[in-house]
């Protein structure tokens, strides 16, 4: 069964009338992980980050086309980004960073609950404590700093910190997680790990994670899609995708050819 | 080889007297003010700081009214100036960071903090005291004009410039990573602003305060010009005062006998001590709030 949580119809993204994306259409299934490959500088980043409306946030971006939600509201199937205040957009499609940012000047426990903190959303401390720990607990962090949560979050690894900052996306309960290369800054085993997570996660969030590691989209996806240059070149099942490219520029990528 | 070591070595020593030179100054400097006070110290002692008489006929010297006018001089113009200061930084250090307006408000800031200190004085005695009079004299005060207030008024434009670059900067080096997170969680800019940029950057808005409170206590020209000159403490804040600067500057040249010329040395000491314990303390502060503990 065919079950779309995100659509993507005629997207074009540029920076300062430089046409970064053009004409993108694209559906994401709901608890599936897809995969965006692509040489690096091709828009991948572009292309999430208008996902989430984030891209607007730079000077001089700009964004046509539509992209749709699955609406909360049982009366419409599905909401329109374009016309729905950013703010709650992104707090329904939550984003991590190909560099792991947590906060320097908060608590690892803080972190966690950042985006409360943030939106100024009061929490009781019961509440605060349970949403730290099923958390930390569901990016298998919590063994780890459990004695250590009133601690700035600085000491841990790469690793660690990006799986606090994972944490601090899925505390907001969004229904996307978008992925910008998570593990581009991380040394093998921090890795492997995530990538773990991430396959662990897919039963409680719609994942999209950018990657220009083939391995990586091999491992982890459902779909992938491939773009190449700003275009969309091809779109499917990871497996058929993999094992048989319809695209002579998604075959050269695969094997390593293009990069 | 030999030669390139010899440079090297030559270099060092160069460094070395030139810093020693420095120090020695310094040290002379401090130890200069302590032998020229000595009479005012051994006559006064700490009741220098207490008594409110200064009086060069009988000779008894006091330092209490100027310490007062000294603080609360620059700690009023810190707070006048604060609410400023944080509108510029915010708009130069977030809302226009380059581009046509952050270069004008840019300009501006730096011309004000390059306009020598007597025209200050010279503009506050013509139009600001006038200004503060008439306002005296709607709200029934001693329409005094001059006075602490006035004085403090004039540092807060003065000092204005040197805070607001220094925490507009601490601001732009907020790292972009961590705006997005905040942006990618929902926060609005405002949010960004208040809980991420500000949090990041207090200690080079601190930094900045207290460059600003250097400059405002030993200030002098503007100060002297527009305090009043009293030699009582100030009844409030409208009052005419005196900072400890403003003091030395106007008697120096008419400071007669030894023991009058000893207690303004005393009275620089003071200030260099009172400029120094501040500093200490910003130094503390500073390290209070640096992000990684
Ligand atoms: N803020 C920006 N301003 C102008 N051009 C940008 C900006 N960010 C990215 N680009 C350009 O957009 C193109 C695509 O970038 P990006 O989406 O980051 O690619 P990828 O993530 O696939 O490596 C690149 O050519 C890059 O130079
Ligand atoms: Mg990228």
């Amino acid at each position: 069964m065919i079950n779309s949580i995100l659509k993507i119809e005629n997207l074009s993204a540029s920076y300062d009338d430089k046409v970064i994306i053009q004409n993108i259409n694209l559906e994401f299934q709901k608890n599936k992980i897809t995969a965006i490959m692509g040489p690096s500088g091709c828009g991948k980043t572009t292309l999430l980050r208008c996902l989430n409306r984030m891209h607007e946030l730079t000077p001089n971006a700009k964004v046509s086309g539509k992209i749709l939600l699955e609406s909360t509201n049982l009366n419409d199937n599905f909401m329109e980004l374009n016309s729905t205040d950013p703010i709650l957009v992104r707090r329904r499609i939550g984003m991590v960073f190909q560099r792991p940012n947590p906060f320097p000047n908060l608590t690892i426990y803080q972190n966690v609950l950042a985006g409360y903190l943030l939106n100024g959303i009061k929490l009781k401390k019961q509440e605060a404590d349970e949403i730290v720990e099923k958390h930390l607990n569901l990016v298998a962090l919590w063994d780890e700093v459990k004695d250590n949560l009133k601690k700035h979050g600085t000491f841990l690894s790469g690793g660690q910190q990006q799986r606090l900052c994972i944490a601090r996306a899925l505390a907001m309960e969004p229904d996307v997680l978008l992925l910008d290369e998570p593990t581009s800054a991380l040394d093998p085993i921090s890795t492997q790990r995530i990538e773990d997570l991430i396959v662990e996660l897919q039963k409680t969030v719609t994942i999209i994670i950018v990657t220009h590691n083939v391995g990586q989209a091999g491992r982890v996806s459902d779909f992938v899609a491939f773009l190449y240059l700003g275009d969309l070149i091809e779109y499917g099942l990871t497996d058929t995708i993999f094992t048989n490219p319809k695209n002579l520029q998604t075959e050269k990528f695969l094997t390593g050819k293009i990069s | 080889m030999k030669l390139k070591l010899l440079n090297d070595k030559v270099f060092k020593n160069i460094l070395i007297i030139t810093t020693s030179i420095v120090l020695l100054i310094g040290v002379a400097f401090f130890i200069t003010l302590i032998l020229e006070s000595t009479s005012s110290i051994s006559k006064f002692g700490f009741k220098f700081f207490t008594s409110t008489d200064w009086d060069p006929v009988f000779e008894k010297f006091g330092a209490l009214p100027f310490i007062v006018g000294t603080l609360l001089t620059s700690f009023l113009s810190l707070l006048i100036a604060f609410p400023f200061t944080f509108a510029i930084m915010v708009v130069l250090g977030e809302y226009f960071t380059k581009g046509f307006i952050s270069e004008v408000l840019r300009y501006l800031t730096e011309l004000i903090s390059s306009i020598p200190s007597v025209v200050i004085g010279l503009w506050g005695l013509f139009f600001l005291v006038p200004a503060v009079r008439f306002f005296q004299i709607t709200f029934g005060l001693q329409p005094y004009g001059v006075g602490i207030f006035t004085a403090s008024l004039l540092l807060a434009f003065m000092i204005i410039p040197y805070a607001a670059s220094i925490a507009k900067d601490a601001m732009r080096l907020v790292p972009k990573d961590l705006k997005e997170a905040a942006y990618s969680l929902g926060a609005t800019r405002w949010e960004v602003i208040k809980q991420v940029m500000i949090p990041y950057s207090r200690s080079g808005i601190v930094a900045g305060i207290l460059l600003a409170l250097g400059r405002a206590l030993g200030e002098t020209m503007t100060v002297t010009m527009v305090i009043g000159n009293s030699h009582f403490i100030p009844k409030n804040l409208f009052s005419p005062g005196n900072t400890i600067a403003s003091v030395i500057a106007n008697e120096f040249t008419e400071a007669t006998g030894d023991l009058y010329l000893s207690s303004l040395i005393y009275l620089a000491l003071v200030l260099f001590l009172i400029t120094a314990l501040i500093n200490l303390l910003g130094k503390y502060i500073l390290k209070k709030i640096q992000i990684n503990h």
